[in-house]
């Protein structure tokens, strides 16, 4: 069991994402966003979390992906990042995964076609690929821009 | 003993009696034949002296000793109060601080202090005949009395207890009502588990039969089971000895107690016992109606005794205040925030419903919140003396250095900020103050030729102004030359020569505060180190406050700052901008009004309109904000709030004006921080987030 890892599996576009459980703190349907004027374009805005308001990032803007209107299925995936809660606006969350560490490769020995950015590995879970998040580039490359 | 957990209280004690010792040597200085204000001094020494030798940190209580040695000389009158004496307790309390310092950065505040322990005792030579004092832990252990004998009138003692003026008073009193004082000493059975639960017992019987005004140690630290298996009790009964005995050991597991009639107390100083025999204070009734209260007790008096804890070394009119850890303020805070927004909430509900009942409880409601809101505020701020109080020395050191004369008057020093606004106001104000001395006053001979007084003067002082506190930097040196100034910023590329030229003179005042302007050639120690007065400006504004200048050449100069009182709740005005809500802050705002778009005039590209014959330049917030332009409001009136920073006042066009609104400001976490037009989000009654305008930030 110690040699698992517990996963939040999410999906934008066709390709799922995977984000250590650890960091997520809550799952919450899509709330009213409001804009932030000059911020990076792939910030949509803020949300009042029970109070508190948190900034979200629109995933499909991060990865250049075109946006899309939201539906039924779009969430806000809340992060615990070091203490600094952040939403990130995901398709749609399907479902928490458990997997050996063995079934995930990392970065450097992928060549799939997809952005290198924002991964740290690839984890197989039978047929099914999952893009593992690396939350830390996602969010300091962000505060660099 | 592990002594780590006392170390903050230690280091927050040790720096407020380093500060009373700058403030009382301060106060010498001016007045070396005060005996009140030695006396302090002498206190402040001492406690300083038990606490660093209860807590191991030898070297301050070594150093502390010495000190209290020559402090005792200078009481006695066996030296007089001379300025080589006071620079050497300057020294000493300047090391002290040093080692303090050490302490708090995990170091055992081991500094040398041979040359100073040299010097000290070289000014003790002739050893009083009084022993000094022992070094003795600050525990509340029982001692005998602080009082030297020479001033103590002499009513018998029979108890080892040490007493407060007014524990002394009380006992005096109730024993002259013909009421009996006990000394009662507790003991509890060494193999009890609950120690403070029996004490706790011990308490409510003897609160049965007399008032309990003293244990030792105190309430808390028995509550708390702070005490080995006895503790000391003084209480005021008019039963006799054999019926406390009886309340004593009718409890399990407390054993015989010691009994000692107090018959008298030592009396108070000669000039207290005047005041104080005079003007009998009551005892408090031992019992419901036992006896007539003469006049009533001041409240912080009666709390102290409650309280049951002597603190020999303070004032008597020491008021009562607690310790409180900023971070539970500030969770406070925010919790009367989120009250506050769900408030708001409800009304809206209140409004959409119309129910009288609703109504009328959310105005109860809201009146609640309201005081809520204000004690929270109140409990949050300080006075400004907390920051003020450190330039006394500062400025005395530098007029020093410097070989100037200066006089600094602080006044307002009780005026109160909000504890966010006093930690950050501290440096601005250092940095203008050493403006003032360093490029402000004059040299003594200059200033004699020029036909003023000799003695530079520099006011610090503040007040309320509305919702705002008012800080000002008032110097009568020779104020700010205009023309220097202008070619100074010409030279160094801040404004063009042409701009300069039309530039009046309070603009061109304003220019040092630009970054990259020093007006002094030589950069000194003391100011002017590169980093300018705009570093003050970002400072203050960066408080939502703003900074202005005055001089007079020849005159003075004086920097004004003006703040909030408070950062976390403020007024704001609603606007709306497209779908979305914007709020401004109240403090911003001079005035509404509306315009016809035939009205607005465009002078080089700039809209601008008259407003009562002034010219006011126009900004389109939507565009500003950058507003997605669906709905293009029609051009009927036009809405323009007019905001101001400083002198400066722009006009600002918003599609709607909502209301009047106070919000709760919260910052934009780092991800979408360093935005230049916003200032934080505050959220609305119907949960939506709502940005605010950064005002200062549109100029």
């Amino acid at each position: 069991m110690e040699n698992d890892v517990q996963l939040v599996a999410c999906k934008i576009e066709s390709e799922e994402y995977a984000i250590d459980i650890r960091s997520v703190q809550e799952i919450i349907r899509l709330l009213d966003i409001t804009r932030v004027p000059y911020a990076s374009p792939f910030m949509s805005g803020v949300i009042n979390l029970r109070g508190m308001v948190i900034p979200v990032m629109n995933l499909r803007k991060r990865f250049k992906l075109p946006d899309r209107a939201p539906d039924e299925a779009t969430r806000i995936v809340i992060i615990n990042w070091a203490g600094v809660l952040v939403g990130l606006l995901v398709d749609s969350v399907s479902e928490v995964i458990r997997l050996p560490r063995q079934a995930i490769e990392h970065a450097p020995n992928c060549s799939f076609n997809i952005n290198t950015d924002f991964l740290t590995g690839i984890g197989k879970l039978g047929r099914r690929l999952l893009i593992m998040l690396d939350l830390d580039s996602i969010f300091e490359v962000t505060l660099n821009v | 003993m592990d002594m780590s957990q006392y170390l903050d209280i230690f280091l927050e004690e040790a720096r407020e009696h380093l500060q009373k010792l700058n403030e009382g040597l301060l106060e010498l200085e001016g007045a070396p034949n005060n005996r009140a204000v030695l006396d302090e001094i002498f206190r402040s020494a001492h406690t300083l002296k038990g606490m660093s030798a209860t807590m191991g940190f030898n070297q301050v209580a070594e150093l502390t000793h010495e000190m209290e040695n020559v402090l005792h000389r200078l009481r006695n009158g066996e030296t007089g109060v001379s300025s080589g004496i006071l620079d050497l307790l300057f020294k000493c309390v300047d090391l002290l601080d040093n080692m303090v310092g050490d302490i708090a950065g995990g170091g055992t505040g081991d500094l040398p202090v041979e040359d100073l322990l040299t010097e000290l005792r070289s000014r003790n030579v002739v050893e009083c005949s009084e022993s000094p004092r022992n070094i003795e832990p600050e525990s509340g252990d029982v001692s005998i009395g602080e009082t030297p004998v020479s001033q103590t009138m002499s009513h018998n003692i029979v108890t080892s207890v040490e007493f407060n003026e007014y524990e002394k008073n009380l006992i005096k009193q109730a024993i002259d009502q013909g009421f009996q004082c006990y000394h009662l000493v507790v003991n509890i059975d060494q193999r009890c588990v609950m120690k403070s639960a029996r004490a706790f017992m011990v308490f409510k019987n003897m609160e049965e039969i007399g008032e309990i005004i003293k244990s030792i140690p105190s309430v808390q630290n028995i509550e708390e089971e702070k005490f080995e298996t006895s503790f000391d009790l003084i209480i005021i009964s008019r039963k006799p000895q054999e019926v406390i005995r009886k309340g004593l050991v009718s409890i399990t597991e407390v054993g015989e107690p010691e009994i000692n009639l107090i018959t008298g107390v030592f009396c108070t100083l000669p000039a207290l016992e005047e005041t104080k025999v005079e003007e009998p204070k009551p005892v408090p009734a031992p019992s419901p109606a036992a006896v007539p209260v003469e006049k009533p007790v001041p409240d912080e008096k009666t709390e102290d005794h409650k309280d049951g804890q002597s603190h020999p070394h303070l004032k008597p009119k020491a008021s009562q205040t607690l310790r409180v850890d900023t971070t539970r303020l500030d969770s406070l805070m925010n919790l009367v925030g989120e009250l506050v927004i769900n408030k708001g909430r409800l009304e809206q509900i209140g409004r959409t419903n119309q129910s009288p009942d609703l109504a009328e409880t959310l105005e109860q409601m809201d009146r609640i919140t309201t005081d809520l809101q204000n004690v929270v505020m109140k409990v949050r701020m300080v006075p400004i003396d907390n920051v003020f109080s450190r330039f006394p020395r500062m400025v005395r050191d530098l007029a020093k250095d410097l070989g100037k004369e200066i006089d600094l008057i602080i006044e307002g020093k009780e005026t109160e900020l909000d504890r966010t606004v006093i930690d950050e106001i501290g440096d601005p104000l250092v940095h203008l103050l050493r403006n003032s001395i360093d490029h402000g006053i004059e040299d003594p001979s200059v200033r004699a030729a020029a036909g003023k007084k000799e003695h530079g003067q520099v006011v610090l002082s503040a007040r309320y102004e509305g919702n705002n506190v008012v800080i000002e930097v008032e110097d009568d040196g020779k104020g700010l030359n205009p023309e220097a100034i202008k070619n100074r910023a010409v030279e160094k590329g801040l404004v063009l020569p042409e701009e300069a030229a039309e530039l009046d003179e309070s603009s061109l005042v304003r220019l040092i505060l630009q970054p990259g302007f020093s007006t002094v050639e030589k950069v000194t120690d003391i100011s002017g180190r590169g980093v300018g007065l705009d570093v003050v400006k970002n400072k203050i504004e960066a408080l939502s406050g703003s900074i202005s200048i005055e001089s007079n050449q020849g005159a003075g100069t004086s920097f004004k700052i003006q703040l909030p009182l408070t950062l976390a709740i403020i007024q704001a005005l609603l606007i709306l901008l497209g779908k979305e809500i914007y709020a401004i802050p109240l403090s911003f705002i001079a005035e509404t009004t509306s315009v016809m778009p035939e009205q607005i005039n465009k002078i080089q590209d700039q809209e601008v309109m008259l407003l009562r014959g002034d010219v006011l330049p126009l900004m389109r917030l939507r565009e500003v904000f950058k507003v997605p332009l669906k709905d293009v409001p029609k051009e009927e009136e036009i809405n323009i709030v007019v905001v101001r920073k400083g002198e400066k006042k722009v006009g600002l066009i918003v599609d709607t004006l909502i209301g009047q609104q106070e919000i709760v400001i919260k910052p934009l976490e780092k991800l979408l921080g360093n935005i230049p037009v916003i200032a934080g989000a505050t959220i609305l009654g119907n949960g939506q987030v709502s940005l605010i305008i950064d005002v200062a930030g549109l100029f």
